[in-house]
């Protein structure tokens, strides 16, 4: 097939296919933490509240390398992260106000910083923007290997530490008692998940990072009540949706690579929450029907003798 | 009216109109239903256009208003099947309609300039020179007119509506209770919500209408523990930002849109510093005065459980007072201070002892707290 043989020799294709699918298990698997932890929309912060800190460390360096632009866009995001969670802890404030707080108003420093380098005239400029829509199509050979490093690392770091997490996600007391470094898991958890945001910018932009953070997980919540299998399945989604919209962008045309990757995503979402064989939709409508017939069975039989 | 006085305007009121709505999705805990919404907008602008078959901001104003309410439906069906959250719903909804908006940009208005500039962050700088034309008079600036009308809109419906929010809020069981559905007065804030997003993003762009909703709220509610209030409060705060955002733009030369968010960032992280209630150095003070009041707390009652046994000399002297209760010498010396400065112990000869005034305070502390005291 054309297509598999493109995507070992063709250097595009290869390249933005490795990069959809590195995002894609990267997200899948630190997302689903997330979303167990209740923190689903914090990816969405995360990655708007990147742009200043993509700002600021071009107005710092005045570098374009993507590496220096992603160690901004994750400090600025850890930093967004940090007053999100200790403003939740300390006031009256609900997650969702400051979640909304935090992206808001990051961006919206990020937009005034950016407007006020646009109007510096300065030649580097030009595509800074480009982190806000993504453009997975522009990955070169560099970029893709910087993710694989990004995203190694932190999948080692998060087999090391499983079952500290694991713990620290559905039982965070009893984490605490147990004498676990609770508040400091919880950070380099969060740190994990701005890694993840910064392999995305790059690939899906500000916007559409949500999806790739939650869309594996819930996809694969539908298939298992198991961990460590529904960890394998998001990163299996993931990847999935990742390889799927580069391949399909790539080879048609007009069609922009990370609008595709989320659109197979949500594809597999749908299809996991109607098809999968416990949870699903269409199981549950089965289901019942069956016991609704069988109810009408016993009724029309009567009552035993 | 001059254009800057036209901009300045135009900001005051989309952020007035702006707060009020938010006032009550941030204490419904819907903050984040502000951002699925203004994501939607895109594809819902861009399905106007490609219905119309041309660019025409009514016609997208329509779509963009039938996509708000598109996501609002789908994210609820989905949490309907149980099988989703809420914040994740949100997540899966509006990045695939935006997803599909892109895609439709890029496939069919490739020629169009569709600027996603504007998009983002709006373009109130120009709102003066666009005008509003009826019947070849020129009744000024098109955005004032948008503004005026969603501030009005957004005050009718929730002086009609106030009483019903404000159970529903607070109480939806009692609502229903009541007579009166507390869904559909949720369906009536979401429409509200809709309307006013798409409205305000016409000036300000997507993302910084979900500043102007949940930033000057959120700083409300740190400042004030009455409904009211706290919508005035936001009310205020939000034209304050504006205000302030318009000259912090000015004076560096950025996007005002980003301005006036940056100025209301500035008045929220001063309300969570400062705030009399909620505010961190607040906070941390009345912490302090805490630790403060239990050490000479621990310290009366134990020298009451020492009084008349037998090790009451040794129990009470300086020294080992700061050993048996875990404290450094410099804890232990401040707290007997303090405890003097309050007439409940005196010092005599190196010990400590309790004043009649200390044995009433711990009698009063026995009962309010219920303590049982070992005899």
């Amino acid at each position: 097939m054309s297509t598999l043989h493109d995507l070992i020799f063709d250097y595009t294709l290869r390249n933005v296919a490795l990069g959809g699918m590195l995002l894609g298990i990267v997200a899948g698997v630190l997302g689903a933490f997330a979303v167990l932890r209740r923190q689903a929309l914090l990816g969405d912060t995360l990655s708007h509240a990147a742009l200043p800190g993509i700002c600021i460390a071009f107005m710092l360096t005045n570098s374009r390398a993507p590496l220096v632009l992603l160690i901004g866009a994750g400090i600025a995001g850890w930093i967004g992260t940090l007053i999100f969670l200790r403003t939740i802890k300390a006031t009256k404030l609900s997650e969702d106000t400051m979640l909304g707080v935090v992206l808001s108003v990051f961006f919206g420093v990020g937009i005034l910083l950016l407007t006020f380098i646009q109007q510096q005239n300065n030649a580097n400029q030009a595509g800074l923007d480009k982190y806000l829509f993504g453009q997975a199509a522009s990955l070169i050979g560099r970029d893709v290997r910087t993710f694989a490093v990004l995203g190694l690392g932190a999948l080692i770091i998060l087999f090391l530490c499983y079952k500290e997490f694991k713990l620290l996600s559905f039982d965070p007391e009893f984490a605490a008692s147990l004498g676990l470094p609770v508040r400091n898991l919880d950070i380099m958890l969060t740190s994990l998940l701005v890694v993840a945001v910064m392999i995305g910018l790059q690939t899906v932009g500000v916007v559409l990072m949500a999806a790739m953070i939650i869309g594996p997980g819930t996809a694969a919540r539908q298939w298992t009540d198991n961990l460590r299998t529904m960890l394998w399945l998001s990163g299996l989604f993931g990847g999935l949706a990742g390889v799927t919209g580069a391949v399909i962008s790539v080879q048609a045309s007009r069609l922009p690579t990370g609008p595709m990757i989320i659109l197979a995503l949500t594809a597999i979402v749908a299809v996991s929450l109607l098809f999968a064989p416990r949870h699903g939709i269409v199981a549950e409508l089965v289901r019942t029907r069956n016991k609704r017939n069988e109810f009408q069975a016993l009724l029309e039989k009567g009552p035993q003798s | 009216m001059t254009a800057g006085t036209a901009i300045l305007l135009t900001g005051i009121l989309c952020a007035v109109a702006c707060a009020l709505p938010g006032t009550f999705l941030i204490l419904r805990r819907m903050a984040m239903m502000t951002d699925a919404i203004s994501h939607a907008i895109l594809p819902g602008l861009v399905f106007g256009y490609w219905m119309a078959g041309s660019a025409n901001i009514i016609v997208g104003a329509v779509g963009a208003t039938a996509a708000a309410i598109v996501t609002v439906t789908l994210v609820e069906a989905l949490q309907r099947t149980r099988r989703v959250e809420g914040a994740e719903a949100m997540g899966i909804v509006f990045p695939a309609m935006f997803a599909l908006g892109t895609i439709l940009i890029s496939r069919y208005f490739a020629q169009v300039h569709l600027d996603t500039d504007a998009i983002l962050y709006g373009n109130i700088e120009f709102s003066a020179f666009d005008r509003l034309i009826v019947s070849g008079r020129d009744l000024g600036p098109q955005s004032l007119w948008v503004m005026s009308v969603l501030l009005v809109l957004n005050i009718g419906v929730l002086t009609l509506l106030y009483k019903e929010l404000k159970i529903s809020t607070f109480d939806p069981a009692l609502s229903q209770s009541l007579g009166f559905s507390p869904t559909l007065v949720h369906y009536l804030l979401m429409l509200l919500l809709s309307i006013t997003t798409v409205g305000a993003f016409t000036a300000v762009g997507a993302i910084l209408v979900v500043a102007l909703v949940i930033v000057p709220a959120a700083t409300a509610y740190l400042l004030t523990e009455r409904l009211l209030h706290m919508m005035i409060g936001s009310a205020i705060i939000g034209a304050l930002g504006a205000i302030g955002g318009y000259w912090l733009a000015i004076i560096i030369d950025g996007s005002i849109a980003g301005g006036i968010v940056t100025m209301l960032g500035i008045l929220f992280t001063l309300a969570l510093l400062f705030s009399p209630s909620q505010g961190l150095v607040a906070q941390r003070s009345r912490n302090a005065r805490n630790r403060d009041r239990f050490a000479v707390d621990l310290l009366v009652m134990h020298l009451a459980t020492h009084e008349r046994t037998e090790d009451e000399y040794s129990e009470s002297s300086l020294g080992h007072i700061g050993a048996a209760l875990r404290w450094s010498p410099d804890e232990a010396l401040t707290t007997i201070r303090r405890a003097t400065d309050r007439g409940m112990v005196v010092r005599a000869n190196g010990n400590v002892v309790l004043t009649d005034q200390g044995r009433h305070y711990v009698d009063r502390l026995i009962k309010v707290r219920r303590l049982a005291v070992e005899q």
